[in-house]
């Protein structure tokens, strides 16, 4: 199918991209790797007025650390992340999920911000952005304001960004002394959205877990900060029992839709089977 | 703000300006506009990998790139790689081992076969197969496609 | 000459795939066609619904240079068809429209064609005809749509059943009760379809002054649509025109007659136009072919010894809502309760088949058609018969097999078997995969909680069908082919063949044939075909018979033409053709070896000084030949496949480690050819084990219709496959080959069923429902604990 008719245009600078966004709001789409919105174009799911191709902007691009915290521009495409030496040293967890993001034509032109703002459930990068409790930087006309991550994702393809406003930037959290974690999912083949995924993020003394942060996704409407299942683990030292504890928390906590993919019942313990996996696998990485 | 534009890139080297309209992939613009039919189409929604091509110096999915929004790159198709020789190790390999039926994944397989080289070492059949797994072939089992791209990778790695 | 031709059995390298590699391949959306208008389609977006009406109107506002042609409008130079078989009086199915007329029968169904300047354009106006539906309740739910409250798919036909078959022999009720195991299971077998990576595409182009229609698509049966066109558009057959280019994979999904195919042919005669249309992926998924959809309630019962007693096979099976027209629709079916147990010697079976309709895409021929549903079914009983009687799976096949001096034979469900390699082929397969070993391996592993499982699984392949299965069905099939040989001015080789190139390679195998009858190198001889008006009439590529039938007619073609060269050559010097021989690119003496006369002095003379020879003598420098099987209604192919795989029991995951396959395809022209055609059809045969499926909800709403959710194989879940031969020649013909096309589809998903049961058989849980998915291992599982 071909894409129905737009209009076109393709700012040189962050401002004119957030005029641009301000005049036309409500019927103009950011265009950034373009990986996610062609193929809905091609589809005819969406009839947007006008794209914004946002790919010139260089004040988009890059990926810097700057007081502990990595600051990875929206425009950064999958490849370039993957490839990383800062991203595999100050963000084991994104390194470790990014070879399950798609396939090598489509990183190299996906971005770490399209990923984002695009809030697909199943998706892997939201889920460690959650994990790792980064924020977003969002910019428009208006001004510019940072939301955490674990408040941003509000439901399917839902996020905090409002009509007018462009994801700027990530800033996340670069890992701290003492701190592993490891990423998890199960997906029918490689590069697929996965049926369910974990990520998980602790400071690990011997086999106590301390500072746990366990995030669910691909099974809910949006990435899943599993607040009880964290609580479970913090502080105690990994066995057979706590594992049980965990899995039961996410039992109670995780509240996922069934769909052809999978049941809802199926989405649950696929969660718990990965979340006990990803702690055995952070613990045995030391 | 229109839904045509002016373009001008370079297509296998070769300078190429046009006016296009804004919805055109960039496939389309290769196959209808200059005629370029080796990059193909199987799905228009970035899964098959038929469309590959090479976008300043990286593969893509030609179906998931505007033509305008290849103005001022530098794109190569199979046909300008065929031409310059520069696969023509691999394309060696996919002949003798018989490595595709029909054809039609051959293109983007090729490309994508080529990125693969440029690690500049030998990868293990599973690497292979994980790099090559947004490339759908049906009609090979890909088994073939696999041993080619060892061979090639055997040949020009040696340790 | 030798008897064991030269280029025949060698691994030679196509010819075609050095511009295939290089990016030139013409397949048919890369012709161009001066004045072309493109074609898109308004679909039914509800399984069942009245069309209360359509208004063009809107769609004319947005694309005023547009043209919209309802069901009506096509309806009107173009008869529609009926999916009927002259044998089967019983099977019903009603007519069927290009384009649906007042009402649509599945989702996706087309209703309204519309003709722009580009296929963007086409979309456009499409998108804007308006249609007003009335929506009817739809047969979505296979199992339920014989139900007596089921909702009709066919409201007129006063019922869903299209038809019911039965086979019985010997006693089976008291053989099964007799017997000291018996095994049962519900077996369920999902819809899915070919998904070839070309989309399907034609264009048409009539010709309103000669009243002519050439039509280029991507089709496996040219004749067929030649024979569909000028019968239902009511052109003349010999101004239509079908011609093939490169086609980009069928698996028979491009072997039926589709209204879209149909409604350009007549939507250019309406407009004296050249017309195109090109399936995208969205549309294939909801108009192309769907296949196997079956459920099987399936009885063995065995000796304490293993040998079986009887089996019990009863098929429900499902049409869609069509019945394909002019090949055998029912196939899917009678192939499932005929192949059913076939390898194994039995007297006592009953077969029972039904065919259902729903409110889906129309059923039909998919690669290995209703064959791997008996494979895996078999198979799966013999296994867990092999179980219960506490017997090594391999040796309870071993013990079964029909014995060597059985043949020929007919199986109780009726398949005539010449004589197989059953036995050979599992021993083969036994060394190669090291079967041993990876019993020892799976019980070490087993004690540390990982399970692994082992499948082998028989099969039988039916391939090159011949006209006694189609001709009294009065489907206008050719199941013959023709080959033209002619030997140019300069003594090369060219070969006009009505065999379909879709990738399998025969072609290339084609010029090896005549290369060896003719004493030339294959690279000698240029093959082409795809073109109803000059190559001979013909079949197209189906059933696996391309080499079988094809390559005899090449076979018979170039021995008739050597005969002409020696009778031609014994004129020019003055001896007896009986002495001369063909080799090395010359007539050459039969005795000595010695080279009398070039093949291109041949043709130079046969070509252009005809005033040199003796008075009275022709030269007759091309020769055709036609060859339909004739002793056998098919050639049957066998092997034996094996699966090793590794169940996570945690997430339900399979992970394929290994598979292999020996095969028999009797004579063995190019082993590169044949160890392809088998891989290829064993990963679309795992797709089906593992992964494919159109996903339907209760309303006949297709769920998954995009590549992204309708899952095929890719090449990091695959494992290598290797692939053995045993060679018994096919008996009857010259050249000895029998198809290979689907062998790899039969067998697969039984291996792979087989080794998911094996490895769950701990854990006391099994499955029967394909495609087996990570939640109904993980069902399976927990419904046994
Ligand atoms: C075959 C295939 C497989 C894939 N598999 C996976 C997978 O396994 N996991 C996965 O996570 N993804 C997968 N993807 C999606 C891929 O990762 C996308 O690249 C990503 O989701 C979107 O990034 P993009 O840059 O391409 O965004 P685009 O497609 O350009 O945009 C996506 C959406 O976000 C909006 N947007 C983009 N950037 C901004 C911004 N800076 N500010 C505000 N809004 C913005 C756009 O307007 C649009 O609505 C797959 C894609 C394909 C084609
Ligand atoms: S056509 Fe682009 S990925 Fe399939
Ligand atoms: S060779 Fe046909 S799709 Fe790969």
């Amino acid at each position: 199918m071909k894409a129905p008719r737009f209009s076109y245009v393709r700012p040189e600078s962050l401002d004119s991209v957030l005029e641009l966004l301000a005049e036309h709001e409500g019927e103009a789409r950011i265009l950034a790797g373009g990986q996610s919105l062609m193929p809905t174009l091609n589809m005819r799911l969406s009839e947007p007025r006008l794209l914004i191709d946002i790919n010139r902007i260089d004040a988009l691009k890059g990926i810097s650390l700057e007081d502990g915290t990595v600051r990875i521009g929206a425009l950064a495409r999958h490849a370039e992340v993957l490839e990383s030496p800062l991203a595999a040293e100050h963000l084991p967890l994104i390194a470790d999920a990014m070879p399950h993001v798609a396939h090598v034509a489509v990183r190299n032109r996906g971005t770490f911000g399209g990923s984002i703002a695009l809030a697909d459930p199943a998706a892997e990068l939201p889920a460690c952005a959650v994990a790792l409790n980064a924020s977003f930087v969002l910019a428009s006309t208006r001004g510019r304001r940072t939301v955490p991550a674990r408040s941003f994702f509000h439901g399917l393809y839902e996020t905090e960004l409002a009509e007018d406003e462009l994801l700027v930037e990530a800033r996340i959290p670069a890992i701290a002394p003492g701190y592993r974690s490891a990423f998890m999912e199960f997906a029918r083949r490689h590069g697929d959205f996965a049926l369910a995924g974990v990520c998980c993020h602790a400071r690990v003394e011997g086999c106590v877990l301390r500072d746990v942060s366990l995030a669910c996704f691909g099974g809910e409407d949006r990435p899943r900060f599993a607040a009880a299942a964290s609580a479970a683990a913090e502080g105690r030292a990994w066995s057979e029992e706590v594992k049980d504890a965990v899995k039961a928390a996410l039992g109670g906590e995780l509240e996922p839709e069934g769909t052809f993919h999978a049941s809802a019942e199926t989405r649950v313990h696929l969660a718990q089977v990965l979340a006990a996996r990803a702690v055995d696998r952070m613990l045995a990485a030391g | 703000m229109e839904e045509a534009a002016e373009i001008a890139l370079t297509v296998n080297g070769e300078t190429v300006s046009a006016r296009v309209e804004a919805r055109r992939h960039l496939v389309d613009f290769l196959r209808l506009d200059l005629g370029l039919t080796g990059s193909r189409l199987g799905c228009e929604h970035g899964v098959c990998g038929a469309c590959t091509v090479r976008v300043d110096g990286a593969i893509v999915r030609g179906c998931l790139m505007l033509a305008v929004q290849a103005d001022g790159a530098d794109v190569w198709t199979i046909e300008g790689l065929s031409d310059a020789g520069e696969i023509a190790g691999l394309q060696d390999a996919f002949v003798a081992r018989n490595a595709l039926q029909c054809g039609y994944c051959t293109p983007g397989m090729l490309l994508t076969a080529a990125e693969m080289l440029k690690a500049g070492r030998r990868m293990t059949r599973p690497e292979i197969r994980e790099f090559l797994s947004g490339n759908f072939c049906r009609c090979t089992g890909y088994h073939a496609i696999v041993d080619a791209i060892e061979a090639v990778m055997a040949e020009r790695f040696r340790d | 000459m030798t008897d064991r031709p030269e280029a025949a059995g060698r691994p030679l390298p196509r010819g075609s795939a050095r511009r295939l590699a290089a990016g030139r391949g013409r397949y048919a959306d890369d012709l161009r066609f001066p004045g072309l208008l493109h074609l898109a389609f308004v679909r039914s977006p509800h399984a069942h619904a009245r069309i209360v009406k359509i208004d063009p109107a809107p769609a004319l506002a947005a694309v005023p240079a547009a043209k919209v042609f309802t069901g009506a409008d096509i309806a009107a130079v173009c008869t529609p068809w009926q999916g009927k078989m002259d044998h089967l009086p019983t099977l019903v199915s009603p007519p069927q429209h290009a384009v649906a007329v007042d009402r649509a029968v599945w989702q996706g169904e087309p209703v309204a064609a519309v003709a722009a300047a580009s296929r963007a354009l086409a979309e456009d106006a499409a998108a804007a005809v308006a249609v007003e539906w009335e929506p009817l309740p739809a047969a979505a739910v296979r199992d339920r749509t014989l139900d007596a409250d089921a909702a009709p798919a066919h409201p007129e036909l006063g019922g869903n059943l299209a038809y019911a078959a039965a086979i019985r022999a010997g006693d089976p009720e008291a053989a099964l009760a007799g017997s000291a195991h018996v095994v049962e299971a519900c077996f369920s077998f999902a819809r899915h379809t070919g998904v070839p990576l070309e989309p399907r595409t034609v264009i048409a182009d009539y010709d309103p002054g000669e009243g002519r229609l050439t039509v280029h698509g991507s089709h496996q049966a040219p004749w067929h649509q030649q024979d569909t066109l000028s019968r239902h558009l009511g052109i003349p057959e010999h101004l239509v025109r079908v011609v093939t280019p490169d086609i980009g994979g069928g698996f028979g999904i491009k072997l039926h007659i589709y209204g879209e195919e149909i409604a350009v042919s007549a939507v250019s005669r309406i407009l004296g136009r050249p017309v195109k249309y090109t399936a995208d992926r969205l549309e294939s998924f909801i108009s192309d072919i769907q296949a196997r959809d079956q459920r099987v309630e399936a009885r063995m019962g065995v000796d304490a010894d293993g040998a079986i007693r009887g089996l019990s096979v009863d098929a429900l099976s499902s049409f869609g809502a069509f019945a394909s027209y002019g090949r055998a629709p029912v196939n899917e079916g009678m192939m499932t309760i005929s192949m059913a147990g076939g390898p194994y010697a039995n007297g006592h079976y009953e077969g029972r088949l039904r065919i259902a309709f729903q409110n889906k895409p129309p059923s039909g021929m998919y690669r290995a058609v209703g064959q791997p549903i008996a494979c895996a079914v078999t198979e799966q009983l013999l296994d867990r018969a092999a179980h219960a009687a506490g017997i090594d799976p391999v040796e309870m096949r071993r013990r079964n097999y029909w014995a060597e001096d059985a043949f020929p034979l007919r199986t109780p469900g009726g398949i005539a078997m010449d004589r197989l390699s059953l036995r050979q082929c599992l021993d083969r397969l036994v060394a190669m995969m090291g079967y041993d070993a990876l019993r020892a391996e799976q019980a070490a592993l087993r004690r540390s909680g990982v399970y692994r499982g082992i499948g082998v699984a028989t099969f039988l392949e039916m391939t090159a069908i011949g006209a006694e299965r189609y001709g009294p069905a009065g489907a206008r099939i050719s199941t013959q082919d023709g080959a033209t040989v002619r030997l140019e001015p300069s003594g090369r080789v060219r070969c006009v063949t009505s065999v379909i190139e879709i990738g399998q390679g025969t072609l290339s195998a084609l010029a090896q044939i005549v290369a060896d009858r003719l004493g030339v190198a294959p690279e000698d001889v240029g093959v082409v075909g795809g073109d109803t008006a000059l190559a001979p009439y013909g079949g197209g590529a189906w059933a696996s018979r391309g080499l079988t039938i094809g390559g005899e007619a090449a076979w018979r073609a170039a021995e008739g033409l050597r005969a002409n060269i020696l009778e031609l050559a014994g004129s020019i010097l003055q001896a007896d053709p009986a002495g001369l021989d063909l080799a090395g690119g010359a007539v050459c003496d039969r005795a000595t070896g010695e080279t009398r006369i070039t093949l291109a002095e041949i043709g130079r003379i046969g070509h252009f000084r005809q005033d040199t020879l003796p008075p009275g003598v022709q030269p007759e420098l091309a020769v055709t030949r036609h060859y339909a099987p004739d002793d056998v209604p098919f050639a049957l192919a066998n092997g034996v496949q094996g699966s090793s795989l590794e169940v996570d029991a945690e997430t339900g995951g399979v992970r394929l480690l290994g598979h292999w396959v020996v095969e028999d395809c009797g004579r063995i022209v190019n082993p590169l050819l044949v160890e392809e055609q088998i891989r290829g059809g064993v990963v679309q045969g795992i797709g089906g084990a593992l992964f494919e499926e159109c996903r339907y909800d209760e309303h006949g709403q297709l769920l998954n219709g995009s590549l992204a959710d309708y899952l095929v194989p890719m090449a990091a879940e695959l494992p290598d496959i290797h692939v053995g031969h045993v060679e018994t020649p096919l008996r009857g013909t010259a050249l000895g080959a029998k198809g290979a096309g689907e062998a790899g589809t039969v067998g697969a998903p039984a291996a792979v069923l087989l080794a998911v049961n094996d490895a769950l058989r701990p854990l006391g849980a099994q499955v029967s429902s394909l495609p087996i998915t990570p939640e109904a291992v993980l069902n399976a599982i927990a419904a046994a604990a």
